[in-house]
């Protein structure tokens, strides 16, 4: 079997087509390759360890994402409450927040998750994506509770017992749509 | 003046977490994590019209957060702002044609009420 080496592969589907045409078999009639908008072939050997990489991908990637999230609402919380209410039309009282060092660290943190997410979304699904990164209410909860000396009430207990609930009920599903018999 | 903040908030963040969606699915999944790679992803993104209209809107929504954040308004605001898990799940099946089943719509319901509870 020729081996392939050093070639970059820019998407799952494409990693998948490379398996294919990288094990030429004379045995076996060529198999037609699968298009990006045609079906994927199920129970092939291949398919499991890239399932199980993606999914892997996605659980650290959205570990990334919410923590840049708690860390980056951690700091703006503070920083906002040192300055106290900003309503205004005008962006110099925002550009003036920056001057405070827990702003400027809390929005270098939400820049973080800006781009953590977007990195996520250029695989996962949007449905997967919002309800698994909401897990972020939680710990901020947690940490507005330990950190601020906020009281968490019967009423919020209940709402990150639900968050929790909703957020693992989604990341049981498989983080990217794939188009099976046409059906999406 | 606070209504006005929370369609900030929801609006432009519904358009831009679809275009930034739409926008990173076009560009594909994003292999190359060293920061030269990044870099390169990034200067391609630049070219890409749903991230290039997608940021702004996102950074309206950030913007009219953090003014609802340094508000008292949260109570109100926030279960207003959660109920964007639901309408963004139905346009990720519709407008993206995500493959959305059961447990994606209990999920996003469950973290919708959740974090309206969580602010009351």
């Amino acid at each position: 079997m020729k081996q392939h080496t050093g070639f970059i592969i820019d998407s799952p589907r494409q990693l998948r087509r490379v398996h294919i045409s990288e094990q030429p078999d004379p045995q076996q009639p060529r198999q037609s390759l699968p298009e990006q908008t045609g079906s994927v072939p199920q129970g092939m050997g291949w398919q499991q360890p890239e399932e199980a990489r993606l999914i892997w991908k996605t659980v650290v990637v959205s570990l990334v994402v919410i923590g840049f999230n708690v860390i980056g609402s951690y700091a703006l919380t503070r920083g906002l409450r040192e300055l106290g209410a900003i309503v205004s039309w005008s962006p110099l009282p925002y550009i003036q927040a920056f001057a405070d060092p827990w702003v400027s660290l809390g929005v270098l943190f939400m820049i973080g998750w800006l781009i953590s997410r977007l990195a996520l979304l250029s695989w996962a699904d949007l449905s997967y994506v919002l309800p698994v990164t909401a897990f972020s209410y939680v710990l901020n909860a947690v940490t507005g509770a330990v950190y601020f000396n906020e009281r968490v009430t019967d009423l919020q207990w209940a709402g990150i017992c639900l968050i929790t609930v909703g957020v693992a009920l989604v990341a049981l599903t498989p983080p990217e749509t794939l188009e099976v018999n046409g059906r999406r | 003046m606070i209504p006005l903040l929370v369609a900030l908030v929801v609006i432009p963040g519904t358009i831009g977490d679809l275009m930034n969606s739409a926008g990173m699915k076009r560009h594909g999944e994003i292999t190359d994590w060293t920061l030269l790679g990044l870099i390169r992803a990034g200067r391609d993104l630049l070219h890409n019209f749903y991230i290039v209209a997608g940021i702004p809107a996102m950074a309206v929504s950030f913007f009219a957060l953090m003014a609802l954040l340094s508000t008292s308004a949260l109570s109100f605001a926030m279960p207003i702002t959660a109920s964007s898990y639901i309408l963004e799940t139905a346009l990720a099946k519709y407008v993206l044609r995500e493959h959305v089943d059961w447990r994606r719509w209990v999920g996003a319901s469950l973290v919708a009420i959740g974090v309206a509870l969580l602010s009351i």
